[in-house]
Formats: structure tokens, sequence, C-alpha cells
């Protein structure tokens, strides 16, 4: 065993680090507009999707580089990155299921954020039974039409297209019968109504489709297929591609610098903890790229359960103080969504005991 | 950069599973806790043929010079099936003592060789972290390190341990003391056996809970199939499956930090699996006649060995509040 980086990695790491050192901006949260910029100037330099083959943008480079650039950018407090539910969920199905036309068209405007993408999983009555979802897909002559409402649906609110899943074979059994479709958030037929989240920001939105036309080639996979393609798109969500250990360890890291500011005694023990639990998400990725067979449930529960921890000790460190302080703050309500979102960690433990441990169901 | 087991690992640790398990380990424990050595003795030269007690030896001085690495995948498996005896201290941090000895009453040139055949067990007091020698009176060598000082020592009073299959002894100095630069170092890699014991063990907990409840009916279902059960034991392999590459890498930097941090995860990861292993086990699993209590016990006092979870946190923040960088 060893932790030693190859030439080719630390050249890479090097290259990040000054370009985002010299690069990063100070982005508001609800500046869109700044946020479609950032990331068309992290593609110009070749950066926004460093794993991606080189014809759609990418460097085609090993997961390793992407830990290390996902290291390098957290550590650099770089901005949220407004594409991410296509970059990190979208992006990796049609890598996997999509035709080359639909890699072609859509991957490259994705990287620079020309088209920025909302994953529309959820409706009112299929949260974690995501197999429940009611919205129809009619089949019409070239293409699809779609019918019924989407909720919580991530950056629908500023987004322009979607990705999800509709009933295209309602007499079929509930895995089978749906088909992944993406569509237009501004064709005739959508409304998006963005909603409030806790932190008083319209992060996500209900979509209302009525008739909404689908082209055949926005299906990814086949028709009736859409649970398999989804599930592995689930994967990704789950694990490290969305949240990448050096969001945590860079976070960890500046939990230690406040505890050294401001800290007692009494909370030095949570904050190690924290600190070796950021490291240990950290390592445990590392390893993954000799193993990566691990259910992408184990590393969900992880990141998510560490994320409120971290913030809650941080909230504690800062005591009275904390309500005002907008990182931690924020970062707080943030990370409250994580152990909800991607199937919430009781869907998570579940599946673990039963597809990891192999106790019955 | 690799923090996996290389194939030739994963083959030396089934090796030793398999030797293991096929060794009648319960039995032997049972004697051990009973004051007879013979057949612990026995295994532990078992042991020894397959290399386990030449890892952290010089090769000059009869050993196999291995890596950390080797020696946790090694340590693992003698936590997974909870083998008594000082093992710590017989595989890594005695051996680490001795070699670093210059000219000296302790004679390494024929004490190491011994070790690393398996013919001599080891143990040893180093008050704070190790205030008793452990199982004193089954080893052929007991040391008593001080400070920067180490030299025979001489028994004293027993006393029982919670573990049945440890007895731990008052020791004091029966010579002088020799300076030895390689404490702290002993004592760290004693603490990483220490850590991936208790991986081991957290890991034979979790298997033995799973298999538990996979087979044990109430209700007229497998307990296993509650969701009460299964959230519980999900959060266990959680734990158990996060501690592991933190002793992996503390296995490759040695550093005081990554060691402490190893130690903390893998206690309180296999405090967790123990806590657990004995909810889901039941009435059954309280009984003596199970043998869930053997990791149960060795659990709780190896997590409190070679360093307490208090002690290496403030190790870990200690050595934080140093660095500059953010990894």
């Amino acid at each position: 065993m060893n932790l030693d980086l190859d030439p080719g990695a630390l050249a890479f790491r090097d290259e990040v680090r000054a370009w985002l050192a010299a690069n990063v901006p100070a982005v508001a949260l609800e500046d869109e507009a700044a946020h479609r910029a950032w990331e068309r100037r992290l593609a110009a330099a070749g950066l926004a999707v460093v794993s991606w083959p080189e014809r759609y943008g990418g460097r085609a480079a090993p997961p390793l580089h992407t830990l290390l650039f996902e290291e390098e950018y957290h550590a650099a407090r770089g901005p949220m990155r407004i594409g991410q539910n296509g970059l990190f969920l979208l992006a990796p199905t049609l890598l996997a299921h999509g035709t080359p036309e639909q890699c072609d068209r859509i991957l490259p405007p994705m990287a620079r954020a020309d088209e920025v993408w909302a994953q529309a999983w959820s409706e009112p009555e299929a949260g974690s039974d995501l197999a429940a979802i009611r919205s129809r897909a009619h089949r019409t002559e070239g293409g699809w039409r779609l019918s019924g409402q989407k909720t919580w649906s991530s950056r629908a609110a500023v987004a322009d297209r979607a990705f999800g899943l509709f009933r295209s074979d309602p007499g079929a059994d509930r895995h089978r019968g749906l088909t992944y479709l993406m569509f237009d958030l501004r064709a005739p037929g959508v409304t998006v109504r963005p909603i409030r989240q806790l932190d008083g920001r319209p992060g996500f939105a209900e979509i209302f489709l009525d008739d909404v036309f689908v082209p055949d080639a926005d299906v990814i996979g086949s028709p009736g297929d859409g649970w398999r393609v989804a599930m592995s798109t689930a994967g990704h969500e789950r694990g490290l591609t969305l949240r990448a250990p050096g969001r945590f360890v860079a976070a960890a890291r500046r939990l230690v610098d406040l505890w050294q500011e401001q800290g007692d005694a009494a909370s030095r023990d949570r904050v190690v903890d924290v600190w070796i639990g950021a490291q240990a998400y950290r390592l445990h990725a590392f390893a993954a790229l000799d193993a990566p067979t691990t259910e992408a449930g184990l590393t969900k529960l992880f990141w998510s359960e560490l994320d409120v921890t971290l913030h809650e000790t941080a909230l504690d460190v800062l005591g009275p103080h904390a309500e005002v302080d907008a990182d931690w703050a924020g970062g707080y309500l943030f990370a409250l969504a994580g152990p909800i979102y991607a199937g919430t960690n009781e869907i998570q433990r579940g599946l673990v005991a039963q597809r990891v441990l192999g106790l019955p169901r | 950069m690799r923090l996996v087991p290389s194939p030739e690992q994963a083959g030396f640790a089934a090796t030793l599973h398999d030797m293991l398990s096929a060794a009648g380990v319960p039995a032997v424990a049972d004697s051990w806790a009973d004051g007879d050595y013979a057949p612990g003795r026995r295994l532990w030269s078992r042991l020894a043929d397959l290399g386990v007690t030449a890892l952290a030896i010089p090769a000059r001085r009869g050993g196999l010079e291995a890596t950390p690495a080797d020696l946790v995948i090694a340590a693992e498996e003698l936590g997974h099936h909870a083998v008594p005896g000082p093992a710590a201290e017989t595989l890594a941090a005695v051996p680490t003592l001795l070699a670093a000895l210059g000219a000296a009453t302790l004679d390494a040139g024929r004490l190491l060789p011994a070790l690393a055949a398996g013919q001599a067990l080891a143990t040893l007091a180093a008050p704070p972290w190790l205030p008793f020698a452990a199982d004193a009176c089954a080893a052929d060598l007991v040391l008593l390190a001080d400070r920067d000082t180490v030299g025979p020592a001489r028994i004293g009073a027993a006393h029982s341990s919670m573990d049945r299959t440890r007895r731990l002894y008052e020791v004091s100095p029966a010579g002088p003391m020799d300076s030895c630069p390689a404490v702290d170092r002993a004592l760290d890699l004693g603490a990483l056996v220490c850590s991936a014991q208790l991986l081991g063990a957290g890991r034979a907990l979790l298997e033995a809970s799973v298999e538990h409840a996979r087979t044990r009916v109430q209700f007229g279902r497998p307990i296993g199939s509650f969701q009460a059960v299964q959230q519980r034991l999900a959060d266990v392999a959680v734990g158990l499956e996060f501690a592991r590459p933190l002793v992996h890498a503390a296995a490759v930097t040695l550093s005081t930090r990554d060691l402490s941090a190893a130690k903390v995860a893998c206690s309180d990861a296999a405090g967790r699996a123990a806590r657990a292993a004995l909810q889901v086990h039941g009435a059954i699993g309280y009984t003596q006649e199970h043998g869930l209590g053997r990791w149960l016990t060795k659990v709780r006092v190896l997590s409190l060995s070679w360093g307490t979870p208090a002690e290496h946190r403030a190790r870990v923040m200690a050595e934080l509040t140093k660095e500059a960088g953010w990894n």
C-alpha cells in the first residue's frame, strides 16, 4: 500500500491549484449569471469536467484526478456548481446509456453551463417509493407527450432542461413500463413553480407537465427500461461524484481552524471526530479507486451524516454568534437536506442491510 | 496510490482466516482463560509457521522485515478470531524495542530470532498506556518500558481482566533499565496492531450478528427482516467500512496523527459493533457458553489499551493544530 501520487497526478494537482488560486471568484449564491460565467471559465480552462472524454470538453482524466480536482476546488473555496445535477447525474447516465448523437448534442453545452439541467424524480406521491411515480409518457408520432407533476426538483428554478422517469406503460409491473426522458423546461405545457427551501432560497421547484412533446431522440436507453437506467444515475448521486470528499476535508479543516480560534475544551473531541470522519471519507475514496464495488448507499450514509455533524459542531463552537454566520449557518441548513435527498438514509440503510449484509427483505 | 491490500496480502489474510477457522480457537481461548496456556502456545506456533510472528523482525535477526501494512493484515485476522495472547506486544512493540537496543542487558540477538520463530511470546508494561503486562504468566519475555528506557520486568500481583482470556500483571524493574530510542515508535506500532485487531473483532461481531439475525425467528419471521435490526446493523457496517482505510493509511504514513485517528475510529466502530451484536443476539449473547463475549470484552479492553480514545483524540488535535496545510 502507498499514498504516493504519480508524477502525472502531481502535475495535474499543481496545475489545478495554481489556476484556482488565480481565478476563483466570489460569487453570491443567488447570482445565476455569475455562476454560469464561472462555469464557462472553468470549461475554457479544461477543468469543468476533467473525467469526461475530450470530445465533450473533458480530459479523459482518471478517477484519481477527479478526486484531486475536488480537493483543490473546495480548498480554494470554489463556488457551488450550478450545473451539478447535469454534470454529476445526467452525464454519467448518458455516457453509460446514451447514444453518440445524444452525447454529442447534450454534453458540450452542459459542460459550459449553456444548458443547466434539473432532475425530475420525485412526485407528490413518489418520494422514497420512487417506483410509485404516476407522471405519464404517452406515445405519439415521433416521440412522447408528457403529463403529470414532479416535485422537489433540484435546480429546476434556474435550469433550462430536466431529466426524469415517466410511466410509459401503466399495465406493466411498477419497475417496468418506466421510460427515462429529457425535456425542455421552457417547452409549451411546462410550468415551473419554485419552492422556497428551509433557507428561504428557491433551490428546488414543482414542475407541472401538460401534454409536453418530447422527441424520440430524448429518450435515454430503451422505452420501458427507465428504472434500470435511472438506478445507475442514483448510484452516482449517492456516491462520491455528487459529494466529493474534498468538500468535507476542506470544511473539516476550517472547523479545526475555527476551534483553534474560539473553541473550548468541551468541543475538542467532537471537532477531532469530524476531522477523522472527513479523512476516513477521503481515504475510502482513494481505496475505492482500486476496489470500486462498495454499495453506494454506504457512502451516502457516511457523508450525509458527517455533513450534519460537522455543521452542528461548528455551530456549537460558534455559540450564539452562529446564527449570524452566513457560511456555517447556511452550510448547516444545506447539510440538513443530505440525509433526505437521493434516497433517504432509512432507505439506504435498508439497501445496505439487504444488499451488502444479505439480511432478508 | 494504492490503499487496498495487494493480491498477496489478501491471500495472506485468507490463509490466516482458513487456519484460524479450523484451529478450534474457542476451545483454545477457554483453556487460556482457565490458565492452561499449552493449546494457545501451539496456536501461536502455527501462526509463526505462517510467518505472523516474524513480520516486524529484521531479516538479520531471522525475521521477514515486512511492512506495517502486512502487519495490520495479520492483526485484523487475529482480532477477527479473537485469538488469545499478547498480540500487539509480541508482534510489534517488543520486536521494535529489542531491534533498537544496542549492547544492553537484554540479548536482542538471541530474543528476536526466538520471537520470529514463535518459540517465545513477549509482553510489555509501559505506563501510562499499558499499566500492566498482559498475560505475563504465559510469556517468555516480560519487559517494562518507562519513558526512554527499557528493561526486563519482575512479575508482581495478578489481576483478572473483564476479558476472561487476559490476566494482567503488575511489574517492577528486574534489573538495570537500558536507554532505548524506540519506545514511542514501539507503542505507536502496538497501537496500530491494536487498531487492526479492533477492526477484525468488529467485523466478526457484525458477521455473527448478521448470521444470527438471518436464522433467529420471532413473530414468525427472521429478526433480520425487521427494520429496527436492519437499520442498526447497516450503521455498524458503515462504521467499519470507513475505519478500515484509516488503518491502512496509518500503516503507510506511521504519523502520530494518522495512527491516533485509526485507533479512535476502530475503537468507535468496534464498540458500536459490539453493542449492536449483543442487542441483536439478546440473552443468548450474554451467556459464556455462546462465545460472543470473547469479542465483546476484547473490544472493550483493546479500546482502552495502547492509548485511550481520549488520549488519541488529544494527539490528533495536537497534530492538527501544528499543521498549516489542509489535508
